[in-house]
């Protein structure tokens, strides 16, 4: 598959009064054409600023990315003046937001701010991008679109104002979608009708996406891959089925354990990690997780740990993968999902600088 | 629309007659009469001019006679210049301070609100920093310390515009920026926390996000909405800009209503008094109409149907 994109050891960091928050510290990954990406992590961990440096739509200042390459279809964007940025934004990567009471124009008519984008990148007229721009509409599943084109923002539900920002990323069939959370601010049967849209025109359009979430319930039902983000760096990253039947980082467990399942409902598994994340001002010496994990070595409070390669596609970094380390085994609600992969290596390798 | 228009309009009306009611009771209880001022007069002659002037009815004859004057929109003669109407004052002093009036309102806006987005868009820089202590300065300078300001240093000093009078359109510069300095300071402020919010909101971040161009965000996704709250506030600068001129118009001799007023106080001629006060009730009743028509049109979430607002 055709590789659309490529983070390499991204760095980004906020200026403060406080000081420097080191908000993504040394994060790589890829995305095929067509790949359907998670993003997960507790809040605070770095997937938005991740997400959004790829639009490179972080503030600046205060904030700024002080290292790594971001490489859209191998042209480094990072580098990129804002008037260049104008070009990829919405045209090559396009993004909706968590909140779809406050990410729409409350005094612009819905049309207008899909038309907006038909204009800008398709170079087309008014009366073309109108009539797009309810092509649009019911395309994403609103009904009557040729009279909501013409209504305001206040004169749609929650749901309906998602559709429509899909409607607009949706617009000039970027290369890549990144949402950000975008059912998280939505009741469950309208969250799984946009997750359904989502997917639906993702087959149509042949769009990756980046979906960014703490729901890992919403992962498995929409990901090929899933990156799992702690204090800004991705601890693990694996297909669903990796992530989900054979974890390795003991943040993954963590996750894995506090979900609900329908399967197995006895109190007991309802874990929440224990303590909060480090502050990011000044990150912990070692491993950042070091100080909420029960399984903890010496070493993880002296060096941190390097990324270790489990298969093909799968990578964690934790010091519970290096060949001196002592076995251990995973809480009881993760270790009863385990299953033997078969692309699994016969023993992690450590992977060099650089991946 | 139109039922809306109807429901304020009945409400004008009443608000516009407890206006009324209240200024002629208050007039009454006001101790001295217009006649009682500097040379007593002879009880004859008191007495006649009290009934010239219907002053010897009883007050709810005066006070029926006074409402049903208004209705016909004749507030009476002036009790101090024997020959001229309370009407004759209003037609010949209101299109002066109209006209002074506008000039404020217009310095105050377009000054104020540019200074406001230059300051939000050069948030915590120097045009930031310049254009707030020009605000502090003009909020903190009460207006007839600012005129007295103007007219020594721009008219004595420099004589670049004449220092007072009403002849032409030089004469009109300084009152109306010593008029529009405290409202246009205070819409530069409005202005600069109003852009500085809504740049903080989410959909500026998707217009960003849509690849649109700096100047298209700033002057369609964020001025027309900054702009909200400066359309309410020209409802209390209407208010301001007239009781402004009370004083604006005393300093640089000019011959508006406001000019009136005050010397029909001083000389308390009850008819120039109410009527004036009827009047300006009713100039600030209709601008407050127009705002919220005004606002109506612009904020779409604000529906101006059978007198209800918002969703
Ligand atoms: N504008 C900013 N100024 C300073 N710090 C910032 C700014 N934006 C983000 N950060 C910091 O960057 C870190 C990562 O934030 P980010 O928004 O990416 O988290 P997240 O994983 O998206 O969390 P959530 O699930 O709550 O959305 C946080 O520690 C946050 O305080
Ligand atoms: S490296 Fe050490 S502290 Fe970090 S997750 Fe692995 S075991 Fe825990
Ligand atoms: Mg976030």
């Amino acid at each position: 598959m055709e590789k659309l994109l490529e983070v390499k050891n991204l760095e980004v960091s906020f200026q403060t009064y406080g000081g420097t928050v080191k908000a993504v510290r040394g994060v790589s990954f890829d995305l095929h054409k067509g790949e359907t990406l998670a993003i997960v992590g507790e809040s605070g961990s770095g997937k938005s600023v991740t997400s959004q440096s790829i639009m490179k739509l972080i503030p600046m200042p205060p904030g700024r990315i002080t290292g790594g390459q971001i490489l859209l279809s191998g042209d480094d964007i990072v580098p990129k003046t804002e008037k260049q940025m104008e070009k990829i934004r919405g045209k090559e990567i396009s993004m909706i937001f968590q909140d779809p009471m406050t990410s729409l124009n409350p005094t612009m008519r819905v049309g207008t701010q899909i038309m907006e984008v038909l204009i800008k990148h398709q170079n087309m007229s008014k009366t073309d991008a109108k009539n797009r721009a309810i092509e649009l509409l019911r395309l994403v599943g609103i009904p009557m679109p040729e009279k909501r084109v013409d209504q305001y923002p206040h004169e749609f539900s929650g749901g309906m104002r998602q559709r429509a920002m899909i409607a607009i990323a949706l617009a000039a069939n970027p290369k890549l979608l990144i949402a950000d959370e975008p059912t998280t601010a939505l009741d469950v049967t309208i969250q799984a009708q946009i997750l359904e849209l989502m997917k639906d025109l993702q087959n149509k359009m042949d769009t990756s996406i980046i979906f960014i979430t703490h729901d890992l319930g919403v992962v498995a039902n929409v990901a090929d891959r899933v990156a799992v983000m702690y204090a800004g760096q991705i601890v693990e990253m694996g297909t669903v089925d990796e992530i989900f039947y054979d974890p390795r980082h003991p943040y993954t467990w963590g996750l894995l354990a506090s979900m609900p399942s329908l399967e197995n409902d006895d109190k007991a598994d309802l874990a929440a990690i224990p303590g909060t994340p480090p502050d990011l001002t000044n990150p912990p010496k070692g491993d950042a997780f070091a100080a909420r994990n029960k399984y903890a070595l010496a070493i993880d409070f002296e060096e941190e740990p390097p990324m270790f390669q489990i298969s093909e596609t799968h990578f964690a970094k934790t010091w519970l993968l290096h060949p001196d380390a002592p076995k251990v085994e995973p809480p009881e609600a993760v270790k009863k999902r385990i299953r033997q992969l078969s692309s699994t290596f016969e023993k992690p390798v450590i992977v060099k600088e650089g991946k | 629309m139109a039922k809306y228009i109807g429901k304020r309009l009945l409400y004008m009306i009443l608000s516009l007659w407890m206006i009324v009611t209240a200024t002629f009771f208050f007039m009454r209880i006001a101790p001295g009469n217009p006649f009682a001022s500097e040379k007593k007069l002879p009880p004859e002659i008191e007495a006649n001019l009290n009934a010239h002037f219907g002053l010897d009815k009883p007050w709810y004859a005066q006070y029926w006679e006074y409402l049903v004057r208004i209705v016909n929109w004749d507030f009476g003669p002036s009790f101090k210049y024997k020959s001229q109407t309370v009407n004759d004052l209003i037609n010949e002093g209101f299109p002066v301070s109209f006209l002074l009036g506008m000039e404020a309102i217009f310095i105050a806006v377009a000054i104020g609100v540019i200074l406001g987005i230059v300051a939000a868009l050069k948030h915590n820089r120097w045009p930031d920093y310049t254009a707030m202590i020009v605000a502090v300065l003009g909020i903190s300078v009460p207006s007839f310390i600012m005129a007295s300001f103007l007219q020594y240093f721009l008219a004595i000093k420099m004589g670049i515009f004449p220092v007072a009078r009403w002849e032409s359109f030089m004469h009109s510069v300084l009152p109306a920026v010593a008029l529009a300095s405290t409202p246009m300071a205070f819409i530069a402020r409005l202005t600069r926390s109003s852009m500085l919010e809504v740049l903080a909101n989410d959909y500026i971040k998707t217009a960003k996000s849509k690849g649109l161009s700096r100047g298209v965000i700033t002057v369609k996704h964020t001025i027309r909405n900054a702009l909200l709250p400066v359309v309410t506030y020209m409802g209390p600068l209407t208010a301001g800009i007239l009781t402004g001129s009370f004083v604006i118009e005393r300093i640089f001799g000019i011959p508006g209503l406001g000019a009136h007023f005050v010397t029909s106080i001083n000389n308390r001629d009850y008819t120039v008094i109410m009527g004036v006060t009827v009047f300006y009730s009713i100039l600030l009743l209709v601008s407050i109409l127009l705002v919220d028509i005004a606002y109506g049109i612009i904020d779409p979430r604000i529906k101006l149907a059978g007198g209800k607002k918002g969703e």
